[in-house]
């Protein structure tokens, strides 16, 4: 902070002269204020995450063994293992990547550097602004629908690809804002600079836009897959099963989530159930860490490699 | 009427030819009938107030305005005696042959080498790159103060060295003309100096436009001077319109025109 020298009464006579009142020691006072409000709201948010990992750990930590990791849901507590729940989740998290990464930054770019200013592109817009806070359990029933009914020949009926296409429905509108946003960022002027040197669209977008609106839009991806990972709604909605002795072997295959296979034993009576839940809560922190981790990994390379 | 008439010129060819230019953004008239020649390597400046229509008319002539939707443009504009707004005309490939510096230096967020070789590569250039990055920074006389450091961003160099980096772009792909809208406008006063040594430098090779505010300038870089003026319509729009063109120094000595006199005498603009 900038050290502040107390006005003299010398120079609050000369102020006195001048029509302006500065009241420097009420602007500082609302200064300072201002910084304890927002210090108190970072506490207050910080303390409360930390409460929650601190109790979770202290549930989890005890059962958390390669056992766990390793076995098959159980009638036991002791037995039950989060193998085929954690492959699941990998195995859906997978096709959401590769279906939702592609498709929203496609749609973003469209809409945003291709498309005309119309009322269609106009209609378009407040729709996906729209979608991005339809509730979840929506998805779950389009997903129903169009992916394990409709789609039965292609998805297989309720399997990781039903499970992965809706979740990619579901954080589509996300990743297209957040393209958005990220090329609307882009200085104009590098858009001007590469036409006049006789590049084409694509190659002003390509080379020039896309480069730097890369980092906005991984982390509007790391936002949308954080949130595709902790549904669980949509899920049982399609179909995943919490009961599951085999791991996923393809896209076709029945299989089951964390956040499912965790409120399955959360919601059991039996106390050493509860304890297993908070053990699967922190392999689900770990699986979600490790995807954030890598996405933050590129997104600075990418920022790195643009200087 | 003015008297704008193309300038007479005796011995080059004539680059650059606007026949009854006429500008609207929307239902806006921004710059009406402007008719103007330029001719081979020589520096032509275009001068005048604010809102004249001097950087409009600049952008007409490698198609820039066709970016803005709302942008219209009537009249014609012959480059080498073909029509730029013909419909079988490619403004992509328009551009390479017309190239433009910026009022704001825009180097592209890339190191200088690839801010050079960028444009070299999408235009399909075939011949050794480091030989053309070194030509074209050497061009721009910015070779010595870069040559040890080309991996470096472009967006470390200072406000002058970037404005010379994309001088040394734009050169890269060798344009015929080169329109420099308010070059200097951002630099300090001895880079100005370099960008305008530049100009007189690539004058030898170039067709170059440049448009300023600095009348100094104009009188100090240009063979000759175009000089803009705005009148306000009823709709209370402004429309921009070319008063006087002729040789530099006639322009600034013995101005035709009653409102060149005024304007750089400095009693209005």
């Amino acid at each position: 902070m900038i050290a502040q020298t107390p006005p003299s009464p010398e120079s609050a006579s000369v102020a006195a002269e001048r029509p302006y009142y500065p009241n420097t020691s009420w602007r500082y006072g609302l200064d300072r204020l201002f910084v304890i409000a927002i210090w108190s709201a970072i506490a207050i948010a910080i303390a409360a995450l930390g409460l929650l990992l601190f109790d979770i750990l202290l549930d989890g930590l005890p059962t958390l063994s390669s056992q766990f990791l390793q076995g098959f849901p159980s009638r036991s507590a002791e037995r039950a293992g989060v193998y085929p729940a954690l492959l699941g989740t990998i195995w859906v998290m997978l096709v959401v990547m590769f279906v939702s990464f592609p498709l929203g930054v496609g749609a973003g770019i469209y809409l945003e550097e291709f498309a005309e200013d119309n009322l269609f592109t106009r209609l378009v817009e407040i729709n996906i602004n729209n979608l991005a806070g339809v509730p979840s359990i929506i998805y779950g029933l389009l997903g129903l629908f169009l992916f394990v009914r409709l789609l039965a020949p292609i998805t297989g009926g309720r399997t990781v690809l039903s499970g992965g296409l809706t979740l990619a429905l579901l954080i589509l509108p996300v990743i297209i804002v957040a393209t958005r946003e990220a090329l609307r960022a882009v200085p104009d002027s590098l858009r001007q600079g590469g036409y006049a040197l006789g590049a084409t669209r694509w190659q002003v977008i390509w080379e020039q836009v896309f480069p730097i609106a890369l980092p906005g839009i991984l982390t509007g991806t790391i936002l949308g897959l954080s949130r595709a990972i902790g549904e669980t709604a949509p899920l049982i909605v399609v179909g995943a099963v919490a009961y599951i002795s085999f791991v996923p072997e393809g896209l076709q295959s029945a299989f089951t989530v964390l956040p499912i296979q965790i409120f399955s034993w959360a919601s059991r009576p039996q106390q050493p159930f509860h304890a297993i839940a908070a053990s699967g809560i922190i392999v689900l922190m770990i699986v979600l860490l490790l995807m954030n981790g890598a996405a933050i990994y590129l997104r600075n390379r990418f920022q790195k490699e643009r200087l | 009427m003015d008297s704008n008439t193309p300038l007479p010129n005796g011995t080059s060819e004539v680059v650059l030819r606007a026949k009854k230019l006429n500008v609207y953004y929307g239902s806006n008239r921004a710059v009406r009938d402007v008719d103007l020649d330029i001719s081979e390597n020589t520096v032509v400046a275009f001068i005048g107030p604010s809102g004249c229509g001097k950087s409009t008319v600049l952008r007409c002539f490698n198609r820039m305005n066709d970016l803005i939707a709302a942008a219209r443009v009537e009249g014609s504009i012959t480059f080498r005696d073909d029509d730029i707004y013909a419909p079988n005309v490619d403004a992509v490939e328009l551009r390479s042959r017309i190239g433009m510096v910026f009022q704001r230096p825009n180097p592209f967020p890339k190191s200088i080498y690839e801010n050079i070789a960028f444009g070299a590569r999408i235009n399909g250039y075939k011949g050794n790159m480091d030989e053309l990055v070194e030509q074209s920074l050497r061009k721009a006389a910015l070779w010595d103060e870069v040559k040890d450091k080309l991996k470096q961003s472009g967006l470390a160099l200072s406000g002058g060295q970037q404005q010379r980096l994309c001088i040394a772009r734009a050169i890269a792909i060798s344009p015929e003309v080169i329109l420099m809208d308010e070059p200097c406008s951002a630099l300090d006063p001895i880079s100005t100096l370099k960008v305008e040594e530049l100009i007189q430098e690539l004058k030898q090779q170039y067709t170059i436009i440049i448009v300023t505010h600095n009348m100094q300038q104009a009188s100090r870089v240009s063979d000759h001077t175009a000089f803009y003026n705005a009148e306000a319509t009823e709709k209370g729009n402004k429309i921009g319109y070319l008063v006087e063109y002729d040789r530099t120094e006639v322009i600034f000595q013995n101005p035709a025109q009653q409102k060149t006199q005024e304007y750089i005498s400095g009693r209005f603009g």
